[in-house]
């Protein structure tokens, strides 16, 4: 298993890696922090705000389903907007990274 | 390859279910219950769901009792036709073991199929390890049952994912090799922290594992009427089969077949039932609001909170929360460790290390997440259309937990087309059932083995000197003695009440494996005593507060609620007109109350009433876990771990030096 040796300490100093891994942070956390704050007011608006749930939206369907049916549609929105972000940014940006480092 | 043996497996079940009808034609007798596709009970106007003919036939035929037998309706499958399905299953699946056990040579191939699984295999095979019996079968079911409460529930199942995509997917494919202990042991002491982490492993999945086989078992029996012990065996061997031959290729095909049936039974039911509705969602939820017997269902349903409804208000009150989940600091709890939780689930990580890339790792999170989501979206149409065509009644009378309503709604939809096809249907459904319970235990006691071998024996007992032989010898003996255990659990387990133990394996992986994963990827002053301390007090901390919680048994509040039925029955007896008895269904809660009554006692841990009220710890164990990780690596604080962040960071963020194909 031959593996090479890498300067690790000097990847992490390099200035596109730095880029990459604040872009990357603020993006992957904030994201998270969202999705969790999203999901969590499905059960507390559940519990807290009935009768904000019961208001009838289109027919018989009310703010209740219809809020939890959003809960699908937001959670593969962010997955699909992480995946074009990263598939753009952050991969071109460890690419650009690699090739820089000659490895 | 794979093509030929699906169309021989095809024209092998067409033939069985031909065989299978030309034998009901010359026999139309046989069987005389009365099948169970009429559901509609007796008393409750067949209000949306006429029976179909043959059955309405066939109980004329049997001749009426005089007084009402307790006749429990069961849900009556095609014997023939359903076990031509298993067989069907297993011969495909066994056929995958064969070619899989061929390319089983070094350890990566058996853990992680060599890297070799592409990203959308992945993700289909993450969603087929995932959707375990109890979302197949239970979600719909409670759903049926529930209403709102039910879709509510499932919610948190997919969003846990988004934790999985955006914090360890990538990282754990960059930084690991087979198992938790690879991501934890990086910059720490490899040999406790690897220890540990097996430690954690094991457990998480033996609480989920005997809850998976004890499920299987039961379902079994109710399903095609194999005794339990057999059953819980049955399942046992073929598990150990397919993951002591076929490792983790064999595990990830059979997954995949069984996510890609699941779906395509879920996708073609949810047709069924919306060409009933005519394609109208509208009118849809509106048949629920107008049906009678879900306003009767709900009416006593609410009555228990001392609310009156009727009519259409207890319709409506249907599609609105509270009838199911009633503490919401329970409610909130329990997302809290599926949330969390999922990602900290050994199974779901070791998946991560069976593709090439990072990218790859992306792509099946997000190919999964649809597939999960598209599912939990068809258990509304499964569930609502199960209570409207079926009636929550009908669906109580086979089984009180409506798991069997989904099973039952194929039997009747298919049945409305041509009696042989609803038998097909279910006999289908039955055997996906199966499939999806072999997909979920074997995906587990890889994790296990993996866990015992990998980390404990090669990396700490041998410091890693073992050659592939003897490392793919080790993996291949301890998947066998772990599903030799898994067996012996289930069999020892039949009279337990196991749901308390999905919860706790959830909330473990929450509280004990999860925030050491994050701070380890994520915190530069993270180290060994972190590790130790976050894994110890976040598991024990679990552990400990479900055995003091509302899941365990406590006879003595048992006999108080035995009490309270004893009274209400005797004042409903001296209520009822002289000469006049109780109900066969009330005498019988009379007598199961009296024997209930004389419990005494504590609860496994001594205790006369639960000391804390959730029924899942993980609104106190997850802060714990993260609190314990944190401040055990602030009191003891480590050069070289904070030193060697710099290449945890990078190598997780780039790949670089990424343990791929090292044995290639």
């Amino acid at each position: 298993m031959a593996e090479r040796q890498y300067d690790w300490k000097a990847i992490a100093k390099n200035p596109k890696f730095v880029e990459l891994h604040h872009k990357k942070t603020a993006f992957l956390f904030g994201w998270w922090i969202f999705s969790c704050v999203y999901y969590f007011l499905l059960p507390i608006g559940a519990a807290y705000t009935p009768g904000l749930f019961k208001v009838k939206i289109i027919g018989v369907v009310n703010f209740g389903y219809i809020f939890a049916l959003s809960q699908f549609f937001v959670s593969w929105g962010i997955a699909l907007y992480y995946s074009h972000v990263a598939n753009k940014d952050f991969d071109r940006l460890t690419r650009e990274l690699i090739d820089e480092l000659h490895l | 390859m794979t093509i030929k043996k699906i169309f021989i497996a095809a024209s092998l079940a067409l033939s069985v279910a031909a065989a299978a009808y030309a034998e009901e034609q010359k026999a139309p007798a046989a069987g005389a219950a009365p099948a169970m596709s009429a559901p509609a009970t007796q008393g409750a106007p067949a209000a949306t769901a006429a029976a179909p003919a043959p059955n309405a036939a066939a109980s004329v035929a049997t001749p009426a009792p005089a007084k009402p037998a307790p006749a429990k309706k069961e849900l009556k499958t095609n014997r023939t036709i359903t076990i031509g399905m298993f067989l069907v299953i297993i011969a495909i699946t066994m056929g995958v073991v064969v070619w899989a056990a061929k390319q089983t040579k070094t350890a990566s191939d058996f853990y992680a199929a060599g890297g070799g699984i592409t990203g959308t295999q992945n993700g289909w095979a993450i969603a087929g390890d995932y959707m375990s019996a109890a979302s197949f079968l239970g979600i719909s079911g409670l759903i049926s049952l529930y209403g709102y409460d039910g879709f509510m529930y499932s919610v948190g199942w997919l969003v846990a994912y988004i934790t999985v995509l955006l914090i360890v997917a990538e990282p754990c494919r960059n930084a690991g090799k087979y198992t938790l202990g690879d991501i934890l042991s990086f910059r720490t002491s490899p040999k406790p922290v690897r220890a540990f982490a097996a430690i954690s492993t094991v457990a998480v999945s033996t609480f989920y594992l005997t809850a998976q086989m004890v499920g299987a078992g039961k379902l079994m029996a109710l399903l095609i009427g194999i005794p339990y012990k057999m059953s819980i065996i049955g399942v046992g061997i073929l598990m150990v089969g397919y993951v002591v031959f076929g490792g983790m290729v064999a595990t990830t095909w059979v997954q995949i077949i069984k996510a890609g049936l699941l779906m395509a039974g879920a996708f073609l039911l949810s047709v069924l039932v919306m060409v009933k509705a005519g394609f109208n969602p509208i009118g849809f939820f509106s048949t629920i609001v107008a049906s009678p017997e879900i306003q009767d269902h709900v009416s006593k349903l609410v009555l228990k909170d001392g609310v009156i409804l009727s009519g259409v208000d207890a319709g409506q009150r249907f599609l609105e929360p509270g009838l199911y989940l009633k503490n919401p600091l329970d409610q909130i709890s329990l997302g809290m460790a599926l949330v969390l939780g999922t990602a900290g689930m050994p199974h779901i990580l070791m998946r991560f290390f069976t593709v090439p890339t990072a990218q790859a790792a992306r792509k099946s999170v997000i190919i999964a997440m649809f597939i999960i989501g598209g599912f939990y979206i068809l258990t509304t149409l499964l569930g609502f259309g199960a209570a409207i065509h079926l009636t929550p009644q009908g669906i109580t009378s086979v089984d009180p937990g409506g798991n069997m309503a989904t099973l039952m709604l194929a039997q009747q939809m298919g049945a409305d087309i041509a009696p042989i096809v609803g038998d097909l249907f279910l006999a289908f459904l039955c055997a996906v059932a199966f499939a999806t319970i072999l997909a979920v235990v074997s995906g587990l006691v890889l994790a296990a083995s993996a866990a015992i071998a990998h980390d404990i024996y090669v990396n700490v007992i041998k410091d890693g000197h073992a050659d592939q032989h003897e490392q793919v010898f080790a993996a291949r003996l301890t998947s066998f003695v772990v599903g030799a255990c898994g067996i012996m659990i289930g069999l020892a387990a039949e009279k337990q009440n196991v749901a308390h133990l999905v919860a706790l394996a959830f909330a473990v992986a929450a509280s004990g494996n999860l925030p050491v994963v994050i701070l380890s990827l994520f915190w530069r002053k993270f180290n060994t005593a972190g590790v130790i301390s976050g894994l110890l007090v976040g598991t024990v901390a679990s552990i400990a507060l479900v055995m003091v919680s509302p899941n365990m048994t406590y006879p003595k509040v048992v006999a108080e609620g035995a009490k309270k039925v004893i009274v209400a029955m005797e004042k409903k007896q001296a209520a009822l007109p002289a000469g006049q008895s109780l109900t066969e269904k009330d005498a019988k809660a009379l007598a199961k109350a009296k024997v209930d009554a004389q419990q005494t006692g504590t609860s496994m841990v001594g205790l006369d009433k639960p000391l804390f009220t959730l029924k899942n710890p993980g609104l106190i164990s997850i802060p714990l876990g993260f609190m314990a990780a944190i401040l055990g690596a602030l009191a003891f604080p480590n050069r070289r771990s904070e030193d060697m962040f710099d290449e945890v960071y990078v190598r997780q963020n780039t790949g670089l030096g990424m343990a791929k194909a090292v044995e290639h």
